[in-house]
């Protein structure tokens, strides 16, 4: 019996010290951050942004640049979706959302919210790369998807029949899509649907029949990007508006943005900031 | 005993076919894992924290805010789920309507689908509370996930105790929880400890709850409210949104190793234990 | 479930035991008391998160009811939210179909492996395969659905036809997902059944074979009903592994290799993005899922009490 109970003493005993242990690690960490705040930043605090996935890893990749210059500052960028982003910022848990589609009617009236757009996204229609079509009318990719269109003989492509992937409803990126191509009509039942850019880009690289459509900045090897009306899915071409398929990336605040958000929304929109989103794979917004 | 019979013979054969299978099935996915994950693997990506949203650099972080979470659950749900356990087989009487409305809340409980619990949690813990996305909101939702868990072994070991024991404990003029902590607990350690394996297994491996109430802010957490992104996180992060597979694999390699390593431990503990 | 009545030890026992022990240690009364109340607060911790997760999540869901009815929600197939169509038909039977799909594979197997691995495989064999088991139950969601993705969707595509993400993916990956928790829970069970009623069933002349199918499996019934509750509880509720391979098409499978979509990945799918009737038609789908295991439990609870009631009877 004692020997059991020194058993279990040591391990409460080691449980603790791995605590102690990490918690020593991270509160080094912070304090050090501290140290160097001294230095150049004036901004101090933590930031909190939420929303959208898509533009989750923009907002990552812009906030390890802030807080680069602004050492004093901590910003925390979370996923969720769009939906989240607005619920956030409305009830304050979030300082920015973050929404990859335009704000719904019913999210306008729940609070005074500030929409400040910050990238232009393309949205790419993609096979296989092993698929011999490369580039279709809107019309065709139109009735690909509402089942009307089921062979990829019937446009020029071998005798097979085609997989339909595409997002969930509400997604920023579907929303694009129904509006610029299906004029709002609905995509045929059967299709696949995945919630997220991976997904959608798996499940086109593992089938060479499938048919899909993506952000263009996730746009790889392993996927192919068809030329639409027969214009290149480019950023000349959604710049000039002849490549259609686009959608913005937005940050919207409760109000107007003050402080650490509206310095972080500056730097955002500053030649610095866009040309982040630029390596990032998506258009300035001017 | 008898010869045994051709049928028999059969019927054997079959249970070590099933037993075959559990192998296959679990050698052919964590060989996957770690075949694809160790080509990304060395000390920086374990010890450095990520760039460029996590498609450079390490996961650092995301194993700090894993053993947070993980820790902090098991914290609040060991002493409750244990405390229940104990309740209900040694207190209760078996007819009283409470017991069968607490075992029947806790199968309930076990049954409910984790984005239910993320659900809740965002909405009562982060929103309502306004505890925000925090160690503290995901904690508290991993330790309800798992306390079903907890109490159900606990409750299972407890119930193989022989009826001789405890009542040669009262007998000698123990008081009830004299007996509860002498007798009832050392004998239901190891069901407590495979409950608690199972609960890290599943406070690990949790995704689609702690994404809503733990955050999937990418930063080294500093204090009970910070937010945290854990390692399943990160990999679910790093695989849908296409920002690298190659390092999803490296961190799944990680999640599995430290599975592995939980693993060991316990047995180890438990093998002492035993003895 | 029969979690609570001990054999040798009724009620009634119980709590002259108490009144002695109390008679006997004046002093500890306090103590003791104190530890009761603790305890039992513990347990109605259960109780009053169900209350909790009940309430908010009703809140968020119950006010669709006011722009369509019940019946249509439930039976519609026509799930399409930015026309303000909710039905959940499709996925309640997508959510049946994947379920039922997976524990006809996985109950047999795991039951088996269980036997196995408590009666009959050497006992360092025996426990070997339980730390494996383990392992399997502390695998990521997430990693099952990429290992599926990755590798049995093709699979399924190439052998089969079809796309691969099916009802089949579904299938295969949530019985593996569930083998741990039937496999863990019912050998615990197995294990903990008396030597005696072994050694007694042998001696009468019964072969091992006989003994664990008639002695040993029915002691053990308890224990082996819960894990497969258990495990489809765990098949009905998971989400992040689904959403990958079962293709989530909101229609009604025509073969197993159709896809489908659960009610678990209609909300997963969707919330992130979902705003105004469409969240709240998700947080319904969730009350929906809630209620359906409520009844579930309440069902299997009626079950296993009446069986026991035979069996002893």
């Amino acid at each position: 019996m004692r020997r059991k109970r020194n058993v279990a003493i040591v391990m409460v005993g080691m449980i603790l010290i791995l605590l102690l242990a990490v918690a020593g690690c991270s509160q080094k960490e912070g304090s050090k951050s501290g140290d160097d705040g001294q230095g150049t930043a004036k901004l101090e605090g933590t930031l909190t942004i939420a929303g959208s996935t898509s533009v989750q890893p923009f907002s990552e990749v812009l906030a390890e640049k802030f807080q680069e210059k602004n050492p004093g500052v901590k910003v925390n960028v979370q996923g969720g979706g769009s939906s989240q982003g607005v619920e956030a910022t409305i009830s304050g848990a979030a300082d920015i959302g973050a929404v990859s589609r335009d704000l719904s009617d019913e999210e306008k009236n729940r609070a005074k919210l500030t929409v400040t757009p910050i990238a232009i996204d393309g949205v790419a229609i993609v096979v296989n790369p092993a698929n011999q079509v490369s580039g279709l009318k809107t019309e065709d990719v139109k009735n690909i998807y509402l089942g009307n269109i089921k062979n990829w003989k019937e446009i020029g492509g071998i005798d097979a029949p085609i997989t339909v992937v595409s997002r969930e409803d509400g997604s920023g990126t579907r929303d694009a899509f129904t509006n610029i191509v299906m004029n709002k009509e609905d995509i045929v039942k059967s299709a696949i649907i995945q919630n997220s850019t991976g997904a959608v880009k798996t499940t086109v690289a593992g089938d060479k029949n499938a048919i899909g459509y993506v952000s263009m900045s996730k746009v790889g090897k392993d996927i192919k990007a068809l030329d639409i009306d027969g214009n290149q899915a480019i950023e000349a071409n959604v710049k000039s508006g002849t490549y259609k398929l686009q959608r913005p990336f937005i940050y919207i605040t409760k109000d107007n943005p003050q402080g650490l958000a509206k310095a972080f929304i500056d730097f955002v929109l500053s030649p610095e900031g866009q040309n982040i989103i630029v390596e990032e794979g998506a258009f300035k917004i001017k | 005993m008898g010869a045994v019979s051709i049928k028999d013979r059969f019927i054997y054969g079959l249970f070590y076919l099933s037993g075959l299978i559990i192998v296959g099935i679990l050698v052919s996915i964590i060989g996957y894992v770690i075949a694809r994950g160790v080509l990304v693997l060395n000390l920086e990506f374990i010890l450095e924290s990520p760039r460029h949203a996590g498609s450079a650099g390490g996961i650092f972080p995301t194993i700090i805010s894993t053993l947070y979470l993980t820790l902090l659950a098991l914290v609040i749900a060991v002493p409750i789920g244990v405390g229940a356990a104990v309740y209900l087989e040694e207190y209760a009487l078996s007819s009283s309507k409470f017991a069968w409305l607490v075992n029947l809340t806790a199968e309930t409980l076990a049954g409910i689908p984790s984005i239910i619990f993320g659900l809740f949690g965002f909405v009562f813990l982060v929103i309502f509370l306004g505890m925000g996305w925090s160690i503290l909101s995901g904690g508290i939702t991993l330790a309800i996930m798992i306390l079903p868990t907890i109490t159900r072994t606990a409750q299972e070991a407890i119930l193989t105790l022989p009826p001789e024991y405890r009542e040669n404990s009262l007998a000698l003029g123990a008081s009830k929880w004299q007996t509860i902590r002498k007798v009832i607990l050392p004998f239901a350690l190891p069901g407590i400890v495979t409950g608690v394996i199972l609960s890290i297994g599943r406070a690990v491996g949790e995704t689609a709850a702690l994404i809503l109430t733990a955050g999937s802010s990418l930063g080294m957490p500093q204090s009970l409210f910070d937010p945290a992104r854990t390692m399943s996180v990160h990999l679910y992060m790093l695989a849908m949104e296409g920002i690298s597979l190659e390092r999803a694999f490296g961190t799944a390699f990680v999640v599995v190793v430290l599975i592995l390593i939980i693993n060991y431990l316990a047995n180890l503990s438990l093998r002492r234990l035993s003895r | 479930m029969e979690l609570i009545t001990k054999p040798g030890l009724s009620n009634c026992e119980k709590k002259n035991r108490s009144l002695i022990v109390a008679e006997n240690r004046h002093r500890r009364v306090d103590v003791e008391k104190l530890i009761e109340k603790t305890l039992l607060l513990s347990a109605a911790v259960f109780v009053l998160i169900i209350a909790l997760i009940t309430i908010f999540i009703f809140a968020k869901g119950l006010p669709l009811f006011s722009k369509i009815g019940l019946g249509d929600f439930l039976f519609s197939n026509q799930w399409n939210p930015t026309k303000g169509f909710f039905g959940i038909g499709t996925m309640f039977i997508g959510t049946l179909l994947v379920t039922m799909g997976a524990m006809l594979w996985s109950v047999p197997i795991g039951l088996s492996s269980a036997i196995f691995m408590a009666e009959i495989a050497p006992p360092r064999i025996g426990k070997t395969l339980g730390q494996l088991v383990n392992l399997l139950a502390g695998i990521p969601s997430v990693v099952y659905g990429f290992v599926g993705l990755i590798v049995i969707v093709p699979f399924i595509r190439e052998s089969f036809g079809g796309n691969g993400m099916s009802l089949l993916a579904g299938a295969i990956i949530l019985g593996i997902m569930i083998l741990p928790t039937i496999i863990n829970i019912s050998r615990d069970s197995l294990l903990a059944v008396p030597n005696d009623y072994k050694s007694s069933s042998l001696a009468l002349g019964a072969t091992h074979f006989q003994t664990i199918r008639y002695v040993i499996v029915p002691a053990a019934r308890s224990g082996i009903i819960t894990s497969v509750v258990l495990g489809m509880g765990r098949a009905i509720g998971e989400t992040m592994a689904v959403v990958m391979v079962t293709g989530n098409s909101a229609m009604i499978p025509t073969s197993i290799l159709a896809p489908i979509r659960t009610m678990t990945s209609n909300i997963v799918l969707e919330m992130g993005y979902a705003s105004g009737d469409h969240q709240t038609a998700l947080f319904a789908t969730g009350m929906v899922l809630f209620l359906l295991i409520v009844g579930l439990n309440l069902i299997i609870n009626r079950l296993a009490k009446a069986g026991t009631d035979d069996g002893r009877g």
